[in-house]
């Protein structure tokens, strides 16, 4: 039961977006991201979704996997759009009606600008494995390093806790099932009865979850680990053509949304 | 009593996904009470998963589990009821305790069964007893304890249900020699005196040649050798190709009766191969 729970799932892959520096589908994304917010008018959000599909069917990432990932939002989607559609000012839809036009058309760009806003966090986790999204990460906060930031510790406490979610969830099924040979009952009772039940399997997770980090702390220490100072990497990042490319034509569609919006803020 | 029968029980895990396995297939099999049986199988043979199913850990896919007649699966209560009568030590069991101190460790099983005080004492004790713990130990905190003491108390708690159906799966691995053998010997004592039905899981043959009267082979999620020893053991080629090797004894006595000496009958223990030895000495002085 356990198993279910995905966490930055990665669907390996050979597509340029999968073989793209994770510095440049880091800035892609954020760049994406601010456009997606500069977007005022239907064509504008139009341009949006455009690149966001061309970004999906280059990647080979099928519609359902990002329709999956979008499930747990639901809630926040049909929230967001029922406030904006009760609350907008405006024409009303029937006369005397507190729903107006003005209000639908924005809960229906609210509910895109989300989903859009998801999608584009989606393809990136979808399409970059997390140690190469870490690498990236460190490298992009790097500056950070001159005011003291522990940049690189961050990221490698991120790449470990990354590693260890599917051993732990393991780890917590194990235990769950030899609790349950010894009687325990997980699934009856009302909410503090539950809760005790919880104790046999979170004291041994815990106790088990302190040994392994004391195991992979002497394990790195034997390797002579001594964080991030002068520390060579063996996979090094470098900008291929494609990137920069990659990067222009980003820079240049957030430029067009901007554009739109002095333009066309009619419309 | 607890007779088993598993009547074609087939397990695939995540089915219709990417990531469909098949664990088990078409697995029949009959254990009556009080046999000692040792399983065997290569790493991913589908041992774990067919002993979970036994306690109803795991539902079959296809096929039932049925124990003195009843299917174990039929509603949550008797899924429940049967853990208490098949008792499942997993592998690495210290990895389990909880409790402050091994007593309640232990009572904890028994507690679960809704137990009067008194009774759960007097089986916390008995199950100690079975299982070598020192009532010193009752109020230290299992975590303080070495290794084999922790695997002792672990086994001590599934002990302490009074289990009909006794199953361990890999009950001595990672600990010394002498740790193994005593965890070993209190199984053998326990079965004796309970004359309870006791199935070991292992990959060492030297710890089933010993105590299993028989021994059932897994290969690739279906039964692929069921017998006793003597059987199982004179086919080591079988038992090579589904990745398992024959216990030390028989092997040193291949490989002598390939050098010429007269080595009679089946040889799967020391004292086997001690006598078998003997005999041939014996037999070549005349």
């Amino acid at each position: 039961m356990l198993k279910d729970v995905t966490l930055g799932q990665y669907f390996p892959g050979d597509t340029i977006i999968h073989r793209l520096d994770p510095r440049t589908k880091l800035i892609v994304v954020v760049l994406f991201i601010v456009a997606l917010f500069q977007a005022q008018s239907w064509l504008s959000y139009a341009a949006v979704l455009a690149a966001a599909v061309i970004c999906m069917v280059i990647s080979h990432i099928k519609p359902k996997n990002i329709f999956n990932g979008l499930k747990p939002m639901l809630i926040v989607i049909v929230l967001t759009a029922f406030l904006n559609m009760f609350y907008t000012e405006g024409t009303p839809v029937i006369p005397g009606w507190i729903i107006t036009w003005e209000g639908i058309d924005k809960a229906l760009k609210m509910i895109l600008r989300i989903v859009l806003l998801i999608t584009g966090t989606f393809l990136l986790t979808y399409t970059t494995s997390p140690m190469s999204l870490t690498d990236g990460l460190e490298y992009l906060m790097s500056p950070l390093k001159k005011i003291k930031v522990p940049v690189h510790e961050m990221t490698m406490m991120m790449s470990m806790a990354l590693r260890f979610i599917p051993s732990l969830i393991e780890e917590t099924d194990r235990i769950m099932s030899a609790q349950r040979a010894r009687g325990a009952d997980f699934e009856s009772g009302g909410l503090i009865k539950r809760a005790k039940a919880l104790i046999p399997v979170l004291v041994p997770l815990f106790v088990s979850a302190f040994r392994r980090a004391d195991d992979l702390a002497v394990a790195m220490e034997c390797r002579c680990y001594h964080g991030g100072e002068g520390r060579t990497r063996m996979k090094v990042l470098r900008m291929s053509a494609s990137d920069w490319i990659a990067l222009a034509v980003s820079a240049a569609f957030l430029i067009l949304i901007i554009l739109m919006k002095k333009l066309w803020s009619g419309v | 009593m607890a007779d088993i029968i598993i009547d074609s029980l087939r397990h695939v895990y995540s089915e219709g996904t990417p990531f469909e396995k098949v664990a088990l297939e078409k697995i029949d099999l009959e254990i009556p009470h009080g046999q000692m049986i040792g399983l065997l199988g290569h790493t991913g043979s589908g041992k774990s998963t067919l002993i979970q199913h036994l306690n109803a850990l795991i539902k079959p896919t296809s096929g039932s589990v049925l124990v003195d007649g009843a299917d174990i699966n039929a509603d949550k209560k008797s899924a429940r009821a049967v853990k208490f009568k098949i008792g499942l030590v997993f592998q690495y069991p210290e990895y389990q305790l909880f409790e402050e101190t091994a007593y309640k460790d232990i009572a904890y099983g028994p507690g679960n069964m809704g137990l009067s005080e008194a009774e759960i004492d007097e089986r916390v004790r008995e199950a100690a007893a079975f299982s070598d713990v020192d009532e010193e130990l009752f109020d230290r905190s299992p975590l303080e304890l070495s290794g084999g003491q922790k695997r002792r108390i672990a086994i001590a708690g599934v002990i302490a249900m009074r289990p009909e159906v006794l199953i361990l799966d890999e009950p001595t691995s990672g600990l010394d020699p002498e740790a193994s053998e005593n965890i070993l010997r209190n199984i053998c004592t326990y079965r004796k005196k309970t004359g309870s039905t006791v199935i070991v899981v292992s990959h060492n043959m030297d710890d089933i040649a010993r105590i299993a009267e028989r021994i059932i082979v897994l290969s690739k999620g279906t039964v692929a050798m069921d017998g006793t020893p003597a059987e199982v053991f004179s086919e080591p080629e079988k038992l090579r190709e589904y990745g398992l090797s024959v216990p030390s004894s028989t092997a040193i006595a291949m490989e002598l009766i390939k050098r010429g000496i007269n080595i009679q009958g089946p040889v799967y223990t020391h004292d086997m191969l001690k006598s078998a030895i003997l005999k041939a000495k014996e037999a070549e002085r005349c």
